[in-house]
């Protein structure tokens, strides 16, 4: 279900970024990026549990839904933490200068 | 059990490499390395997005499933020898397997980015993927 919610996340937060380009102030490119590497990477992870041990390609249940919203807070999260440190309407560096 | 360690270390070992090449290309004074005007660390910092932003999560869905522990050895499989030599492999398998099939798809934004920088007019090329 992770998989199904991240890969929802990169697409959604591409089609943003595509929308906004080449305007990029906001780190959309870097949140796509960010939802992309990890989708990539869980399918992998995902087609090789399948080959090997067999079983449901994708497990639906509560546990898995709730790993999905915590995987995309965790990735808005990151993506917050280096939009604030860059800080590219200088919002802090005036908050800060008081 | 540990796959994200592969790309871990890619990640590692291409943030040090776009950081160099970075420095090397501000000693050119900005001027791109390839035939387009996408510059190598440029294109670098999007394999280094993909692979630290698929780390970081995967990171979290292996805490999550508590395979990784705040405390030494901090992968769970450590704790059992003979759980080490499936984390191994699994490491070999799956882990290479994402860290391959990342640099790919890297690879494959590269050559349509260069390809549609090529295609258009010098003056009027604009970033085609991410930003900065």
């Amino acid at each position: 279900m992770w998989l199904i919610m991240t890969a929802l996340a990169a697409v959604i937060t591409t089609v943003i970024w595509y929308v906004k380009a080449p305007e990029d102030k906001y780190k959309l490119g870097l949140l796509s990026f960010i939802f992309w590497g990890a989708t990539l990477m869980w399918v992998i992870d995902h087609v090789m549990a399948y080959l090997v041990e067999g079983g449901e390609f994708f497990e639906i249940n509560l546990d898995a839904t709730l790993l999905g919203i915590s995987v995309i807070i965790i990735g808005l999260f990151v993506w917050m933490i280096v939009l604030l440190v860059s800080d590219p309407k200088g919002v802090l560096k005036r908050v800060l200068k008081g | 059990m540990a796959c994200f360690l592969v790309p871990m270390g890619e990640a590692i070992v291409t943030t040090v490499v776009q950081k160099v090449v970075e420095n090397k290309e501000k000693k050119v004074g900005g001027k791109e390395t390839t035939k387009t005007r996408l510059s190598w660390s440029r294109k670098l910092s999007w394999l280094n997005k993909l692979l630290w932003g698929g780390t970081i999560l995967l990171a979290f869905e292996h805490i999550w499933h508590g395979e990784i522990v705040p405390w030494p050895p901090f992968l769970t499989a450590m704790e059992n020898p003979a759980d080490v030599a499936p984390m191994l492999h699994e490491v070999a398998t799956i882990g290479v397997g994402m860290a391959i099939f990342v640099t790919i798809v890297w690879g494959i934004i590269v050559m349509i980015a260069e390809l549609k920088a090529k295609a258009m007019p010098e003056a009027k090329v604009e970033p085609v993927v991410g930003g900065e």
